[in-house]
């Protein structure tokens, strides 16, 4: 069974024919393309359109290098919560305490740091701790004691948001030293310097896009080797003009304002290694399994409970993340603090392409949706659109993102 | 007006690929038990849908004659309205509803304003109980209830419905032989006080206990119905009827002699999860190396528990026994550690328990063993794609690549693909629970040239099957099971459609 013939070397993109031609992964037809894969390009169209439409509404000033700048610091968080909570969909839970745990770990860095004086980094290591001593407390009560997730951690949320208030003592603490508030609010730049903008940043971006296209080249590569499918070489070179340009032009912007964020780094560092670990670690094949088709998933060998341990401990982690870049941007840490991000975790999630259901989503979809939400509330805040309608924008968004991903669905299944 | 209170005249019902039901005749005498038996599979469930309107009026082709009338029920609502009830094997109550609120479900006995009048429906459910034997309170939840006394809530149920016709698909499989008595008794009753019962039952003994005429379908036919108020009928009698399908399907040869003893169990016992009743009874078998064992048995008689069971306990509780694999006894309690010692379990229902059917054919096939893929926890992408490509290429599965999506294949390809990944395991002794069903007849030839190629590599293999030719066709030998027992062991050359139904139906003949 394992033994495996040499791979055809003489086989080179050539263009898909026959039977493969038919499989929407491995069209060249750039409107069957889309149309095979609206799941998955839909968010893209809608993400451009959204930046598109607030870019004309505000007058540019959406795009300009301060306000991309301030997305990314008043977003990020959001984003980081984002990664955790798509992983945990996909594996058929959810989880309503992280705005909680960003509370709660933000107050306990905050008490460690501010009130006790230690240093920043003491702050960061404990609130990390508690995250993942959080993520565990839900993980036994899911994963061991079987309890639906929607329970245990709205439980947790209410739980952990008591346990902030008696951290806090009721009180706000403020503000962080120096070195803490450099976390969200600090910037690498001119260590490369430049002319009224940074290279440093630039230097970043190419980087970037460099590793972007060695990584989706060498995997079209080891496709074609394997005889699978892929599109078109003008498409696949066309894809990555694309994606380079907008990173570049993203970088370009972010050099003529502060730099580049160091929440920005975290961020796409994060991004890549949970991306990875999704696609390409055991694990994450388990959790797409067991959200996939649970008793298939058990009967396949699959450590069922372990694996729900680890998403929730995750989980835990992550929100730790954001409670600290929270606190750190906040500059201190306050009992109502991460109230209502669970919410937006989890509709970024959805408008990312999860399914309800489980089994369905990416990271990058999950960040997609998360820009989508981000780009959005940022879009009509500068239009100064009152609280009230900003919240049934966001409302609409999310039901029709959904109700979308459900018609494709159904549409699929009538397709067959 | 004739003194047949159902006609069914030359039924047909198709799904696509499939016809489950062809020129089916059924008459039922008014007041008579008619009892319908037939293979797993046969269609007898399929024509109980037909005459209750869940596959309805214009779905399928021929007459429906009810009381003297030509009928078409578009639907449940309108079969029980003309009296039809159906009772399902698996029983249709909400079990934190009292039993007066499930007898009344739909149906609700109202007082003024529309509300439900209490007094009512409690004082009505007990006159209902107390017709079926049942001493209970009317208020007590039907799930502080046994298997047996839901059934006599269904039956009061219908009761309550004017029922003129019930139906009770396999009403004592899931009882203990004193609720079956009780429950058989029940229907003469509801017989003497003019009420017609159509009995779908594997259970012969019961067959010929109580029936008045019994109607064998055999491949989505009638075959004959049987008088049996002359007492004349026997068991036999009847197998005979169900049985008498040509062998003269195909099977490819095969010619291994078994090696060494793989897998062996001795008195193993399975409890139901739920229910207070082994499910699996002191059953003891073994397979060798290179041999093919079928396991024969009707729905109910605990094929697939066992195998589960034996499967890292993925079924039941309470399991006792011991498990041998090549001689040295192991504790496979987990799934994961049953796949480790070299046994796979190909389920009876792939779309539910074996594939993921939003993933690709590559993440079905390595699903099992991905350890084998990995090195530290991660997944080598291209021997990944490797392994799927050879399995598709060893199995022969239709499929533009190994990313397509599982869930658009069809049922015999979806079939490979569960095979790919069990053999993807590398394990020494394959189960196979129903591995051909619901599948064309070419997709079965190649799972046979697929099960013969693995136990020509010297593999074990199990076959758990409900069509007595198949294992006729393709095992060295074959055990039966009924009620959870093992009832018999034969090689295959002794074996015959005949023998084998009757050791697949000796139940613990309660009624005679």
């Amino acid at each position: 069974m394992t033994s495996t013939k040499p791979p055809p070397a003489s086989k080179i993109a050539t263009p898909d024919t026959g039977a493969a031609a038919t499989l929407h992964t491995g069209t060249s037809d750039p409107r069957a393309l889309i149309l095979g894969n609206l799941r998955q390009s839909g968010i893209y169209i809608a993400l451009v359109v959204i930046v598109a439409l607030f870019a004309v509404l505000t007058d540019g000033v959406s795009l300009s290098p301060g306000n991309l700048t301030n997305i990314v610091l008043q977003y990020s968080y959001i984003l980081v919560l984002a990664i955790g909570m798509v992983i945990v969909i996909i594996g058929g839970h959810i989880d309503l305490s992280v705005g909680s745990v960003v509370a709660l770990t933000g107050a306990v860095s905050a008490v460690l740091v501010i009130r006790e004086g230690m240093p920043w980094w003491a702050g960061v290591l404990a609130a990390l701790a508690v995250g993942v001593a959080v993520g565990a407390w839900h993980g036994l009560w899911v994963a061991y004691a079987g309890i639906p997730a929607f329970i245990v951690t709205l439980a947790g949320m209410l739980l952990f948001r008591g346990l902030t208030l008696r951290v806090l003592d009721n009180i706000s603490l403020s503000p962080f030293p120096e070195e803490y508030q450099r976390v969200a609010a600090g910037f690498l730049n001119g260590l490369l310097g430049g002319q009224g903008f940074d290279a440093f940043t630039l230097f970043i971006g190419a980087f970037a896009v460099v590793g972007y296209a060695v990584s989706v080249f060498r995997t079209r590569v080891a496709r074609v080797r394997h005889e699978q499918p892929v599109e078109s070489f003008p498409l696949f070179v066309l894809r990555i003009v694309v994606v380079g340009a907008v990173v570049m032009w993203f970088a370009w912007q972010l050099a003529h304002a502060r730099g580049l964020p160091i929440v920005l780094i975290v961020l796409a560092v994060l991004v890549l290694i949970y991306g990875l670990l999704t696609r390409r670690t055991v694990f994450g094949r388990q959790v797409y399994a067991i959200g996939g088709n649970l008793p298939a998933a058990m009967l396949s060998g699959v450590r069922v409970k372990r694996v729900n341990f680890w998403i929730f401990v995750n989980m835990g982690f992550l929100s730790a993340v954001a409670g600290v870049i929270y606190s750190s941007r906040s500059n201190g840490a306050q009992p109502a603090a991460g109230n209502m991000f669970e919410l937006d975790a989890i509709a970024a999630a959805f408008i990312g392409g999860a399914a309800v259901t489980g089994g369905v989503g990416t990271v990058v979809g999950a960040m997609v949706g998360g820009l989508i939400m981000a780009v959005m509330s940022n879009g009509m805040q500068l239009m100064g659109v009152d609280q009230s309608v900003q919240s049934v924008v966001k409302g609409l968004v999310l039901l029709v993102a959904v109700a979308f991903d459900i018609w494709n669905k159904r549409r699929a299944a009538g397709a067959r | 007006m004739s003194d047949h209170i159902l006609e069914m005249r030359g039924i047909t019902k198709t799904f696509p690929g499939v016809t489950a039901l062809q020129d089916v005749s059924l008459a039922v005498r008014r007041g008579e038990i008619h009892a319908i038996c037939g293979e797993n599979g046969a269609g007898k469930s399929t024509l109980m849908k037909v005459l209750s309107g869940v596959y309805p009026a214009g779905s399928y082709d021929g007459q429906i004659v009810f009381d003297g009338e030509p009928v078409g029920f578009r639907g449940i609502q309108d079969s029980e309205a003309r009296g039809i009830v159906i009772i399902h094997q698996e029983l249709a109550l909400v079990p934190y509803l009292s039993i007066a609120e499930n007898i009344f479900l739909g149906n609700e006995r109202r007082g003024r304003g529309g509300l439900i009048d209490w007094h009512r429906t409690n004082a009505e459910a007990a006159a209902l109980l107390r017709s079926v034997g049942l001493h209970e309170n009317p208020v007590t939840p039907v799930i502080q209830l046994g298997v047996g006394k839901q059934q006599l809530v269904e039956i009061a149920k219908a009761l309550s419905k004017k029922v003129r016709l019930l139906i009770l698909d396999e009403p004592t499989a899931a009882l203990n032989d004193v609720d079956s008595a009780h429950l058989l008794d029940l229907m003469r009753r509801l017989r003497d006080q003019g009420i017609t019962c159509i009995m779908i039952s594997h259970k012969l003994g019961e067959i010929t206990a109580v029936s008045d005429s019994t109607t064998v379908i055999r491949d989505g036919r009638t075959v004959e119905t049987l008088d049996m108020s002359d007492g004349a009928v026997t068991q036999d009698r009847i197998i005979r009827g169900m049985v008498g399908r040509d062998l003269a399907a195909f099977y490819p040869t095969r010619s291994v002699t078994p090696g060494d003893e793989v897998l062996r169990i001795e008195d193993w016992s399975v409890r139901h999860p739920t229910q207070d009743r082994l499910v699996v009874d002191r059953a003891s078998l073994h397979v060798r190396a290179g041999e093919v064992v079928g396991i024969a048995g009707l729905m109910g008689a605990g094929r697939t528990e066992l195998a589960m069971s034996v499967f890292g306990r993925a079924y039941g509780r309470d399991i006792s026994g011991r498990l041998f694999l090549r001689g040295r006894e192991v504790r496979a309690r987990t799934v994961a550690e049953a796949i480790a010692n070299g046994i796979a379990y190909a389920t009876e229902d792939r779309k539910h328990y074996g594939l993921n059917l939003i993933d690709d054919v590559r993440g079905n096939v390595s699903a099992a063993a991905l350890d084998k893929l990995a090195r530290r926890g991660w997944i080598d992408g291209n021997r990944e794609i490797q392994v799927a490509e050879q399995g598709r290429r060893d199995m022969n599965i239709k499929a533009p690549t190994v990313m397509s999506v599982v869930g658009k294949l069809s049922g015999g390809n979806q079939q490979k693909v569960v095979l790919a990944k069990w053999l993807f395991t590398d394990p020494d002794v394959l189960i196979l629970d129903e591995p051909t069903r619901g599948i064309d007849v070419g997709a079965k030839f190649e799972i046979y040239t697929i099960v013969n190629r693995l136990v020509a590599d010297g593999k074990a293999v199990v076959l758990i099957s409900s069509e007595l030719p198949e294992l006729l066709g393709m095992c060295d030998r074959i055990y039966t099971l009924a009620a959870g027992r093992v009832t018999g062991e034969m090689p295959v050359a002794e074996a015959t459609q005949e023998n084998l139904m009757e050791l697949m139906t000796k139940d613990r003949d309660l009624v005679r």
